[in-house]
């Protein structure tokens, strides 16, 4: 489904992404863990057609989203890190908005998709608010409802559950978990119990590289007895 | 280019969702028609039924205000992060600019012909050519259009509103000064004759000034389109870079 190859990104003289391939399938729950500023956001950034890598090749179901950005855009949801938002439209004309550019063109067909990503992220009390005076765990949910609108096959999700109460964030691991058997999902993260939680596999990533892909059990197996905190630690050490 | 509707509503409504559209829309007629009563425009004294006073005004008025408008097209998405929600859902970058300066040319368009009842005036009190109200006020819009443009370009390469502002309003003032002889009469002792020559056709006034006269000349159409088409150009080069 999501495929990427030797991704490399490069700001000045920081090299922020350095090589980085992985590939997701449908059913995957892909865990993006790594510290602050070891290129997780950057790489989603390539691979969602925001930022355009200096080599390497993205591709959603064969797409390369160098060559036809607007299709692999359509194919994919994305939540970028902090859930932007225009802050002065309320929950339901944003989501109107969303789901027009969407190319749900008809205006049942529109108000459908806004209802069903509203009742999925439990928006319905805000419907009506103007963004800007939302608290931020329901602003993280209008980027989530954003993101999942057009029930895209892939789901890219920048920090999810950043920002949001235990069970807030019980309630976006469920939801994720509940629809990925039909959908890949690669989500970053820099809380380790998710991983734990909702992922079947983890990605590390250090310095622009990545450092370990498996499953979350052979993760734990590298050293049997230690913390998950421990074995980030270790194999992140050249951020510290 | 179907894109462009979505945009191009979200940006237009989004004006009036907040106080900003109806501040600048009153502030825009109240200082517009103040101007043209003012002794400097000289509207009663003048004793002619046309709207000539009130237009004339209009490439100062323009300088401030059309930057004000601009300002926020591109700098408040790079602020807020929007830019990032925006460029990775399913659009160009020639359809988001497209949809952005047509919902800010649009807004301004219906600051301008607000103006009507001052044109109902005029009508009441006297005679006047009404072909040459109507010529001016395309004028007056395709003006605005392309000051829009140059703004919406300078608000593309940053995302502090202020700066954005501040460099609009420099260019916007250049070119308005190159319709002043002794503007382009320092500029010509600067650069090469040529040069300055060719700089000096892109003064705004004298292409505005056909205009408020009746007369809608191919000329001053294309000046003020081609501009449009080319500061959008860069703008979209400014996006993608």
């Amino acid at each position: 489904m999501i495929e990427v190859k030797g991704l490399v990104k490069t700001y000045g003289q920081k090299r922020a992404v350095d090589g980085v391939s992985f590939t997701v399938r449908r059913g995957d729950i892909l865990g993006f863990l790594g510290p602050n500023g070891a290129g997780k956001s950057t790489t989603m950034k390539m691979l969602t057609g925001f930022l355009r890598p200096d080599a390497g090749r993205a591709t959603v179901d064969g797409i390369d989203v160098t060559e036809d950005p607007v299709a692999v855009k359509s194919k994919l949801g994305y939540l970028p890190e902090s859930a932007p938002a225009y802050p002065e439209m309320t929950v339901a004309e944003f989501l109107g908005f969303i789901a027009e550019i969407r190319g749900f063109r008809a205006k049942e067909a529109a108000l459908a998709a806004v209802d069903r990503a509203i009742g999925l992220t439990h928006l319905t009390p805000v419907r009506s608010q103007s963004i800007e005076t939302l608290s931020k765990g329901f602003k993280q949910r209008v980027g989530f409802a954003q993101a999942l609108l057009h029930d895209p096959a892939a789901l890219v999700l920048d920090e999810p559950t950043d920002g949001l109460d235990p069970n807030q964030k019980n309630e976006v691991r469920s939801l994720i978990k509940s629809m990925a058997a039909q959908k890949a999902v690669i989500l970053s993260t820099h809380i380790l119990e998710e991983v734990d939680a909702i992922c079947n596999r983890v990605i590390i990533i250090s310095q622009g590289r990545v450092v370990a892909d498996e499953t979350p059990d052979s993760l734990r197996a590298r050293k049997p007895g230690a913390r998950l905190d421990e074995i980030f630690r270790e194999l992140t050490r050249g951020d510290i | 280019m179907r894109q462009i509707i979505p945009i191009f509503k979200r940006e237009f409504l989004g004006y009036f969702r907040s106080p900003v559209a109806y501040v600048f829309l009153i502030a825009f007629l109240l200082i517009s028609v103040s101007l043209a009563f003012s002794r400097y425009g000289g509207f009663f004294r003048a004793g002619v039924a046309s709207m000539e006073s009130y237009f004339t005004f209009f490439p100062w008025l323009f300088m401030f205000i059309v930057p004000a408008v601009g300002m926020r097209l591109w700098s408040e998405e790079k602020r807020s992060g929007t830019v990032e929600l925006l460029f990775t859902l399913p659009v160009t970058t020639l359809e988001a600019v497209l949809g952005k300066f047509l919902a800010g040319w649009a807004f301004l368009a219906i600051a301008v012909l607000l103006s009507f009842p001052m044109a109902f005036t005029v009508g009441y009190l006297g005679a006047p050519d009404w072909g040459v109200i109507l010529t001016t006020y395309l004028g007056a819009i395709l003006m605005a259009g392309g000051y829009l443009g140059v703004c919406a370009l300078a608000s593309a390469t940053t995302k502090n509103q202020v700066i954005s502002f501040v460099i609009s309003l420099g260019a916007c003032a250049v070119l308005l000064f190159l319709g002043f002889s002794s503007f382009t009469e320092t500029l010509e002792g600067v650069l090469p004759l040529a040069l300055a020559d060719a700089l000096a056709n892109f003064s705004f006034i004298t292409h505005f000034d056909a205009f408020t006269k009746g007369i809608i000349d191919p000329k001053d159409v294309i000046f003020f389109l081609s501009l449009m088409g080319f500061t959008l150009f860069l703008n979209v080069v400014v996006l993608e870079r």
